[in-house]
């Protein structure tokens, strides 16, 4: 699903441009597996770890059972939003949290665009 | 061209510009919005003129929402809403305008001031209605972030906002919703929330609440996880004689993310209340 992101995303003006000011790296975890996501001025790139030694600004971190659930078509009732699986105790962020609250808006349409395809 | 009946008006009270909007006749139905949002919220309740047949629907902006003005000297302090302020606030507008024996309705922020409501001032009013009740929300996010010189208020209070909503809720009517959070002022929403999150805790007082006196109907979206039908089911099991209703596919901000759908959950419970007398 993270694979897709940048077509999903590069080719949606109406994403992009809430990430237009937004030049930052930061990483997304399914389960085991990492994901480091480069946006330069809303474009995104997408990178699959393992990583060695490599920076990012924040961190949002799930089981891959909850991003299935986040990622369906339409999600269940509490399943639907970044901040639903926060409640629910099913996400964690870390990092420098004043940039994922500065884009805050284009990283929950950045996250959800699997729903698009 | 359309032109809607709903009129507009300002009111001076308690050194405060107040605004507010109306339409209709009969029983005052009294509306309040959310947290960091304004009176827009309910603009389909004001232009339904089947409720408006038999309701006088109003809504005010509290003051620092909306067009509402914060009092003279808010650039000197902190704006938090409290329990004792919110209520007093409703019933000096109630007062002021001379309504009687008001039905009020209220979502969140609002759904949760009208147990407070229930408690102190249930003969002076006919019904209440709560949408998206809960006695209490635990912090699960960080407010202050709403209201930080190096993130966009707007923006950011958006995107909050934005997730409360249902997914199947039209996208026209999401991002108007949304649109009105970009509008508040800054610390405004962070204000309203310490109500909502830490002060307003009325989990130990709504078991006295006597819904003989004044009925007390509550209705939740089922895609609202700040105030979820699990909340709202642990109020009304406290609460004796509580009507509790789900709303089937709406979120956090029914009367405003998807109106149409709410007005058919709404329009049944105003009918019950116009005929209970």
């Amino acid at each position: 699903m993270i694979e897709n992101l940048p077509r999903l995303v590069n080719e949606d003006p109406a994403i992009v441009r809430w990430g237009r000011r937004m030049n930052e790296t930061f990483m997304v975890e399914v389960g085991d597996t990492q994901y480091l996501l480069t946006v330069r001025d809303g474009k995104l790139e997408v990178e699959k770890g393992p990583f060695a030694q490599r920076a990012w600004r924040f961190a949002i971190r799930a089981k891959r059972e909850a991003w299935e659930k986040f990622w369906q078509k339409p999600p269940a009732p509490g399943w639907h939003d970044l901040f639903g699986l926060l409640r629910r105790g099913e996400v964690v962020f870390e990092g420098d949290q004043r940039v994922l609250m500065a884009y805050l808006m284009y990283v929950k349409l950045v996250l959800a665009a699997p729903r698009k395809a | 061209m359309k032109l809607e009946p709903i009129v507009g008006r300002y009111l001076q009270l308690n050194q405060s510009r107040v605004y507010f909007e109306e339409a209709g006749q009969g029983i005052p139905l009294l509306c309040l919005h959310t947290a960091g949002s304004d009176g827009r919220q309910y603009r389909a309740v004001l232009n339904d003129s089947s409720i408006t047949a038999n309701f006088r629907v109003i809504t005010f902006d509290m003051p620092w929402h909306g067009k509402s003005s914060p009092p003279a000297g808010w650039q000197n302090e902190d704006y938090r809403l409290t329990t004792s302020s919110y209520t007093g606030m409703i019933m000096d507008f109630v007062r002021a305008l001379g309504l009687e024996r008001p039905v009020v309705m209220g979502c969140s922020i609002g759904g949760r001031i009208v147990l407070d409501l229930a408690l102190k001032h249930a003969k002076e009013l006919r019904a209440l209605i709560g949408l998206q009740t809960g006695a209490y929300v635990e912090r699960y996010y960080d407010p202050s972030w709403l209201d930080h010189p190096e993130v966009h208020g707007g923006r950011a209070s958006g995107a909050v906002a934005y997730g409360l909503m249902s997914p199947l809720s039209p996208q026209a009517e999401v991002w108007e919703t949304a649109w009105h959070y970009m509008q508040g002022g800054p610390g405004v929403f962070t204000g309203d929330l310490y109500f909502y999150q830490i002060e307003g805790d009325i989990r130990g007082r709504i078991g006295e609440i006597d819904t003989r006196i004044c009925p007390l109907h509550l209705l939740t979206g089922e895609y609202d996880y700040s105030a979820s039908p699990r909340d709202t089911e642990a109020a009304a099991a406290k609460i004796k004689g509580a009507k509790m209703t789900v709303m089937k596919g709406l979120g956090h901000f029914p009367m405003s993310e998807n109106p149409q759908a709410f007005l058919g959950y709404l329009r049944p419970v105003l009918e019950q209340i116009k005929n209970s007398g």
